[in-house]
């Protein structure tokens, strides 16, 4: 596949997909700060928490609706720029993205009307668990893209049919509860919810570096931040578990997140660093610049045991036969095996010689869990690009830190002292709304540059899940999605902050 | 007699009853018409939707697996010859 062509269409994708993920992260965690603002409401019945709710309603309404079929955009994709790979994952990626369409997508639709239109029109109840719904009917949407993201990342519960050239799901329960599946899906909707808290809190500060709905922007900002408190200790741990799986079963991303060429027990994690770009995976060059390592931080958190070993680049590429780890070389040689069979198969199918395919199939069934790697041209293609991963990882780190510090503060200052008197914390938080949209990106490049060449870990490069069609479509359309997602991008930011400077009283 | 069609609803204090689809319709009819901010979305959302749906769909996506091999033998013989000895 001409590589000019894979690059345009992978830069397609990612741009699809970054551009979505601007749209989802607000919708998976507002919608549960809008609920517990209205369960207040319905238990205090006091009118001014009907206002703050309907406040915050309408800015998630806005966010929704300017994000919503955002994705659908992906899902031409796979047809048109991912033919091979569309068909090769069969019903598994299909299975989940139906029932997120026939389910959670109806199921939210559904309540969405109730929660706007039926204000005085529904009993109080009523309406709230219809807010309800809605936030758990979008955390559903999100929970089967996951998992099918999940089983890119980690494919089980399926077999590999060589008739069909597709993989079919065996075990349903196998792909829904794969611990990368969930560990995902735990770690994604936990980032969201801190972005919520983060557009909260950052809106109320907004509100109270302008002198304006003081109240309404303090007790705003308490339940932002309480919720972005528990949500943030939610996302260390579930990030904590992500990184676990990734160790385990994806241990080339692990080694890129850190930048580690050389394996070692007791590894450290570099908190601060710079990486230096003269390092390859041949040379002696030092790895980093400048580094400030924490000790046995890598081992405990890839591996859980301070004194683990963790495999570095080297190590996954050229093997390590003391510690067990084989070589990349050698799953080439099995992957060219199984593509080979996989082609025996079919020949022998077809002169009806049932004999040879039983052999052909014996061998493919044997090497399938490296047929992916027969395609690879070298065995460095197996690491991905170091410092996109390195870096993207560290802000991802960092800003974690600082969201859950700041809600710390923010929550302590506004229950212990007045918090208007704080403006440069107050500035801080105004900062912090596009620093949360930079954390979640940086999120996704790790998830998905980090595990780069493939489309389907072990099973298909990015090269092979390309469909061959015109560059230059590819470009046009890369431009038009870049146009009209920036354009939906204006006019949210400019909805978003007119409704904000009306205030409360705006209503939907 | 006025036609109407029955369903099985949610009442405003009264709980699981048989009411007009009339008054569903109503409520939708209602809601819409006092949406304020919900205007410019639901603009935004049809232009959004036609851009996607109609324009794309037609000009950029026209060719997709599912356009170009009607069967599923077509489909796996298109990937086999794709996967088959690169």
């Amino acid at each position: 596949m001409e590589e000019h062509l894979v690059d345009w269409s992978r830069a397609q994708f990612a741009l699809t997909a970054m551009y979505h993920w601007i749209f989802v992260p607000l919708t998976l965690g507002l919608g549960f700060i809008v609920a517990i603002m209205e369960t207040i409401y319905v238990k205090t019945n006091s009118e001014f928490w009907k206002k703050t709710t309907k406040f915050w309603m309408t800015l998630f309404a806005i966010n929704f609706a300017i994000g919503v079929a955002t994705g659908i955009i992906m899902e031409f994709e796979f047809g048109t720029n991912w033919a091979n790979y569309s068909w090769f994952v069969g019903d598994i990626f299909g299975a989940p993205l139906a029932i997120e369409g026939i389910l959670a997508f109806f199921m939210e639709s559904t309540f969405f009307a109730v929660m706007f239109f039926g204000w005085e029109k529904v009993e109080k109840k009523f309406h709230l668990l219809s807010t309800w719904l809605v936030a758990i009917g979008s955390n559903l949407s999100a929970l089967w893209i996951l998992v099918a993201n999940g089983w890119m990342q980690y494919p089980v519960g399926m077999e590999f049919n060589p008739d069909t050239v597709r993989n079919e799901m065996m075990n349903f329960w196998d792909v829904i509860l794969s611990p990368v599946a969930v560990s995902k899906f735990l770690h994604t909707i936990g980032s969201g919810y801190v972005m919520a808290s983060l557009f909260v809190v950052g809106i109320s500060a907004w509100y109270l570096l302008k002198g304006r709905e003081v109240i309404f922007a303090k007790k705003s900002m308490i339940i932002g931040a309480t919720f972005g408190l528990i949500t943030s200790l939610f996302l260390i741990l579930t990030g904590d578990e992500s990184a676990h799986q990734v160790a385990l079963k994806q241990p080339v991303k692990l080694a890129a997140m850190e930048g580690l060429y050389d394996g070692k027990e007791s590894a450290g994690i570099v908190a601060l660093g710079i990486l230096n770009d003269k390092k390859t995976l041949t040379n002696d060059e030092e790895t980093y610049k400048f580094e400030v390592e924490i000790p046995y931080a890598l081992s405990l958190l890839g591996y859980h045991d301070t004194t683990a070993y963790v495999p570095g680049l080297k190590d996954l590429v050229y093997g390590n036969s003391t510690r067990g780890i084989i070589s990349a070389q050698e799953k080439i040689d099995k992957g060219k095996l199984a593509i080979k069979a996989l082609e025996e198969y079919k020949e022998a199918k077809k002169a009806n010689d049932m004999v040879k395919a039983t052999e052909a199939r014996a061998i493919l069934d044997t090497n399938m869990k490296y047929f992916g790697y027969g395609y690879l041209q070298s065995l460095e293609d197996i690491v991905p690009p170091v410092a996109t991963t390195f870096y993207a990882f560290h802000i991802m780190v960092t800003l974690g830190g600082w969201f859950t510090f700041l809600f710390a503060l923010v929550l302590y200052l506004s229950i212990k002292k007045d918090i208007s008197d704080y403006r440069l914390l107050l500035k801080g938080a105004v900062w912090s709304i596009p620093l949360g949209y930079v954390a979640g990106e940086a999120g996704w490049v790790v998830a998905e540059v980090g595990r780069q060449p493939w489309a389907i870990q072990d099973l298909m490069p990015v090269g092979i899940a390309a469909t061959k069609i015109a560059t230059t479509n590819v470009m046009i359309s890369f431009f038009m999605f870049a146009t009209l997602f920036t354009i939906l991008l204006i006019a949210e930011i400019k909805i978003m902050t007119k409704q904000i400077k009306i205030g409360p009283e705006g209503g939907h | 007699m006025q036609n109407s069609c029955i369903v099985l609803t949610y009442v405003h204090n009264k709980g699981l009853k048989l009411v007009n689809m009339r008054n569903i319709f109503e409520f939708y009819i209602d809601g819409f018409r006092n949406m304020k901010v919900g205007k410019t979305l639901w603009k935004i959302i049809i232009i959004k939707l036609a851009v996607i749906l109609l324009f794309l769909n037609i000009f950029i996506h026209d060719k997709s697996i599912k356009s170009e091999y009607k069967t599923d033998e077509a489909k796996s013989n298109f990937v086999y010859e794709n996967l088959k000895g690169k």
